[in-house]
């Protein structure tokens, strides 16, 4: 092309020759309307089944274009993490970057293959468009920019968790989780949308999206300080909590969700306790009501309820019948899952606030109820689940049938237990886990090889225990059986010799009730000098005395209690697993609910007195 | 518009008179204006009066977080957007210190050459214009748009492609892309002489561009000129092969100079460069199918993105001129400073008042458009 001789300057009558365009067609395109490109980006379009509602659309748009619209009848369920918002654009600020596709955690959001749209009747409110799957004219035209791969800016895979490998852990009860270090988490706590959906989820409501993101700015103390608004067992929830917030993450619709249980403990373990302390002590009021509260049961329940009352600058005494503080956080949960010493933390900074525990005091025997109501202004009971529940099989008063509650409580306390040669576990929960991988740990330990069998009703799909659990049980060499019925323990020489037992062919009749049906020729004998029962457990109310027991208003066999925990009885309130349950952060949000009913009456009584 | 521009202003008998072009006229490219004292036919002095199309962008960009910033980079220069685009993202790349995918490296280049044609067709038919031709203005626009429809296909977007992100480019080729690109290459090869016999051989275009709005090499870079214009005062200075960024090292291109320093030199250099554009736009098609690699680098959640704390300056060869941003961070998920060099700066302020002085009113227009001044790019 450069040959040309630009020299050459041509002469008036060089543009003659152009005449010979007067022959062609003039540049132009036909007015046939014409298709968008494959990856046009039109205007939007939104599967409302796929979208969530989590509003990060709405957060990453540059101009504000995103107002979420609560649409009333779409499924809202803050447990699975779905609200009924639905993104609405203004197009007069939408500049079509498409941000809110390559973002979007489900993958809801497109941009159509639509060029125009015009203002019809002058109606301008037809640039503020709510759109759903058929787009904004409600024409179907194609997705044009859609959400791939390679656009995908959703950060979907987790940062890895170095665990102690099985064959490093199964003969000692050290942590096996290691935690993150300050790199880790800060990329973790980076995943973040901050949709809040883990906050909706939490049933204490925990300001995961505040303390996640101060993770990420490397503000530990921040992060401590929004974990303290709601959580007191901090260090435990960081460890051991059931983390619902994880299931209702958005990121968790396509990728793995944020490991928020995780990062909580990051941040506990990166302040120094005695900042902590200080950190949970703010807002602490200088004063003293002179109201006195007695709390029966220093386990997460009791104790978050101590904490909100003596921030609330209440006198809180807790009686507790064991010699430590904790409850089934201590006595229930392994230490390799939950290291005594991390839960002394929680206890101390409870402690701190001038929360009094007076140990091995057992009400009923030690201080009857009446006492408790004459010197106190409200009694809170919070005794948790400590009665294993039995399965009431043929052989099951033997003494080789064991319950896992009991069993994990003398192994946790130290009292010496018969570590059997071959164990047989009837359950599949999280406390059947824990038992069999505590008495596997106790094998290895004295005979140098694990010989457990657990046994569920359920199939392995439908088991109660986290996934972690059984994958990591497993690892540890407990053999899980799913879909076995107990049908007796077999018993030789007087004692227990193995478990017998049915395939499950279903669980539930028809209205739902628990009918279980077997099929008696696919019988299993499955050997073993110990059978624990690991199928529930029940209140002790032993201490609550005849005259109270009767007094008291029951609903199947648990206390009844109003909204605010409070049972028929206007002096006595009752929460954690004796009401609600089972697991740490229900009881944590019943301790916190307890508290405030609490603090509510007696600032009550106060302005009526 | 400023106060002073209300006041009624009284000046004793002259014959010399003050006119105004823009900030709407179809002699300025975009919303710009230029205050004209005449006497006579005879350009006195002339003013530039930009801040029609302030947008504010660099402050705004300061409350924005680095990844929404990428829609306002190719608002700062409508006509040649991409260049923009790439330039922020290697700067907060260059922050980052992301490693970014060979493959993304060679569709930048692709985009930007592609942008250095439309460019230059949407100029070049403009400059045309402005000596009374509107065939070329007619063609070039309609040639334009071929490219503009290729944008469409790669990025989902005609004008504003927001298709560059830090750490690569948001999507790849679609199928058959290849092809299409060559083909509207060849078909744009084939137009260049008509635009040769329409222009560079055409007396009338000869006679009003040459000698107008003359610069020489010591003016032009005491004037701070770059790009095409500097070029044209017969100095080969090119950021692409001067200090290479991209993969422009690995690129056989010339770079074409005139030394008249006149609107036809400056015009001929652009139509020049439209054969060297597409002479690397080949190049990178035919390297292209080998290099099957990702087409971004990882990057964080865009939501929480600290870049590290430091600044840098980035520079590019836009179809203007040197392009550069400085940016700044100071650790945070948004910049603390951006600043932007656009060629265009330089060109419609400085530049174009002096050589307004004492030429004739008819070619003040034709002089803008040589320079190929931006006006968004001037106010941002």
């Amino acid at each position: 092309m450069s040959d040309i001789d630009y020299k050459d300057h041509g002469g008036v009558l060089a543009p003659l020759k152009n005449l010979r365009f007067f022959g062609r067609n003039a540049v132009t395109v036909p007015l046939d309307p014409r298709t968008a490109s494959a990856n046009y980006r039109g205007f939007h379009l939104n599967d409302w089944q796929a979208c969530v509602g989590c509003s990060t659309c709405q957060k990453v748009c540059d101009n504000a274009a995103i107002t979420m619209v609560e649409i009333p009848g779409l499924p809202e369920d803050p447990v699975k993490g779905v609200r009924n918002l639905r993104p609405a654009i203004d197009y007069g600020r939408c500049c079509w970057c498409a941000l809110c596709v390559d973002l979007c955690p489900t993958g809801s959001i497109s941009l159509s293959r639509e060029y125009v749209h015009t203002c019809v009747d002058a109606d301008l409110d037809s640039y503020f468009v709510l759109p759903d799957s058929n787009g904004i004219h409600g024409v179907a035209y194609d997705k044009g920019w859609a959400k791939s791969v390679e656009s995908d800016l959703v950060a979907l895979e987790r940062t890895d968790m170095t665990e102690a490998a099985p064959e490093a852990r199964i003969d000692n009860f050290e942590e096996i989780v290691a935690g993150y270090d300050k790199n880790q988490a800060i990329i973790e706590a980076s995943r973040c949308v901050q949709c809040g959906m883990c906050h909706d989820a939490c049933p204490t409501r925990m300001n995961a999206p505040e303390y996640i993101r101060a993770i990420w700015q490397d503000d530990m103390e921040e992060a401590v300080r929004q974990i303290y608004r709601t959580n007191p067992f901090a260090h435990t929830c960081g460890r051991v909590c059931t983390h619902r917030c994880e299931t209702a993450c958005s990121v968790g619709h396509r990728g793995e969700p944020i490991a928020i249980r995780w990062l909580k403990r990051y941040a506990m373990d990166a302040v120094a306790p005695e900042r902590v302390k200080q950190i949970a002590a703010e807002g602490k009021p200088g004063y003293v009501t002179g109201k006195r509260i007695a709390i029966i049961g220093a386990g997460p329940a009791g104790l978050t309820a101590a904490f909100d009352l003596a921030k609330q600058g209440h006198e809180v005494q807790v009686y507790e019948a064991m010699s430590q503080a904790g409850g089934m956080t201590r006595y229930g949960i392994p230490y390799y899952r939950m290291p005594a010493d991390m839960l002394d933390r929680d206890v101390e900074v409870i402690q701190s606030l001038g929360v009094k525990i007076q140990y091995n005091t057992r009400i009923g025997v030690d201080l009857r109820m009446d006492e408790l109501q004459q010197q106190f202004d409200a009694v809170l009971i919070a005794v948790g689940l400590w009665t294993g529940r039995s399965t009431r099989i043929q052989g099951a008063d033997n003494d080789g049938v064991e319950r896992a509650v009991e069993l994990l409580r003398k192994v946790a306390d130290g009292e010496p237990i018969r570590v059997p040669r071959q164990a047989v576990i009837i359950g599949g929960g999280n406390v059947a886990m824990d038992i069999a991988r505590t008495l596997a740990r106790l094998q290895k330990h004295r005979y140098g090889e694990v010989a457990i069998t657990l046994t569920a009703l359920e199939d392995i799909d439908h088991f109660l225990a986290d996934r972690d659990e059984i994958k990591e049980a497993r690892e540890e060499g407990v053999e899980i059986l799913d879909a076995r019925g107990p049908q007796q323990v077999v018993i030789e020489n007087g004692g227990a010799s193995g478990l017998c037992t049915w395939k499950v062919l279903s669980i539930f009749d028809e209205k739902g009730r628990f009918a279980p049906k077997y099929n008696a020729d696919d019988q299993l004998i499955h050997p073993g000098d110990m059978i624990v029962e690991a199928i529930g457990q029940a209140a002790d109310i032993a201490l609550l005395g005849e005259a109270l027991t009767e007094e008291l208003e029951w609903n199947r066999g648990r206390l009844k209690v109003d909204d605010g925990l409070r049972t028929s009885a206007d002096w006595l309130w009752a929460a954690g697993d004796m009401v609600r349950g089972p697991d740490v952060v229900t009881a944590v949000a019943d301790g916190h609910k307890a508290a405030a009913s609490i603090n509510q009456f007696l600032c009550i009584r106060e302005q009526a007195a | 518009m400023r106060p002073e521009n209300y006041e009624a202003q009284r000046h004793p008998p002259s014959n010399e008179y003050e006119l105004n072009i823009g900030p709407n006229h179809p002699g300025i490219e975009g919303n710009y204006a230029f205050k004209l004292r005449l006497h006579g036919d005879r350009v006195i002095e002339g003013r530039a009066d930009a801040g029609y199309l302030h947008r504010g962008f660099e402050k705004l960009m300061e409350g924005r977080l680095w990844i929404q910033n990428l829609a306002i980079t190719p608002r700062i220069c409508v006509p040649d957007p991409v260049p923009m685009e790439i330039s922020y993202c290697l700067a907060v790349e260059d922050l980052c210190g992301l490693e970014v995918p060979e493959r993304a490296l060679w569709l930048r280049v692709l985009q930007a050459e592609l942008s250095r044609l439309a460019a230059h067709l949407f100029t070049f038919g403009g400059h045309a214009a402005t000596t009374g031709m509107y065939t070329p203005m007619f063609w070039g626009i309609a040639d334009r748009d071929l490219i503009l429809d290729l944008f469409e296909e790669l990025c989902g977007g005609r004008v504003y492609h927001i298709y560059n992100i830090p750490g690569g480019v948001r999507r790849d080729m679609p199928p058959g892309f290849i092809e299409r690109v060559s083909n509207t290459l060849d078909y744009l090869e084939t137009r260049l002489p008509d635009y040769d016999n329409l222009m560079f051989k055409n007396l009338v275009f000869v006679q009003r561009a040459r000698g107008v709005g003359v610069i020489s090499q010591e003016q032009a870079l005491d004037w701070a000129v770059t790009g095409p214009n500097l070029r044209a005062t017969g100095l080969a200075l090119d950021v692409r092969r001067d200090d290479p960024y991209l993969i422009y090292d690995q690129l056989a291109f010339d770079i074409p100079t005139e030394d008249g320093g006149d609107a036809w030199s400056r015009a001929l250099v652009r139509r020049k460069e439209l054969f060297e554009s597409i002479k690397i736009i080949r190049q990178v098609l035919a390297k292209l199918p080998s290099l099957p690699g990702p087409i971004r680098c990882p990057i964080p959640n865009p939501l929480a993105w600290n870049v590290p704390a430091g600044s840098t300056y980035v520079r590019m060869e836009s179809s203007k001129g040197e392009l550069a941003w400085y940016v700044v961070s100071n650790g945070s998920e948004k910049p603390y400073r951006t600043h932007v060099r656009g060629p265009s700066q330089m060109h419609a302020v400085q530049v174009l008042e002096k050589l307004s002085i004492g030429c004739r009113i008819e070619d003040v227009a034709q002089i803008m458009f040589s320079l190929d001044a931006c006006p968004p790019e001037v106010d941002r």
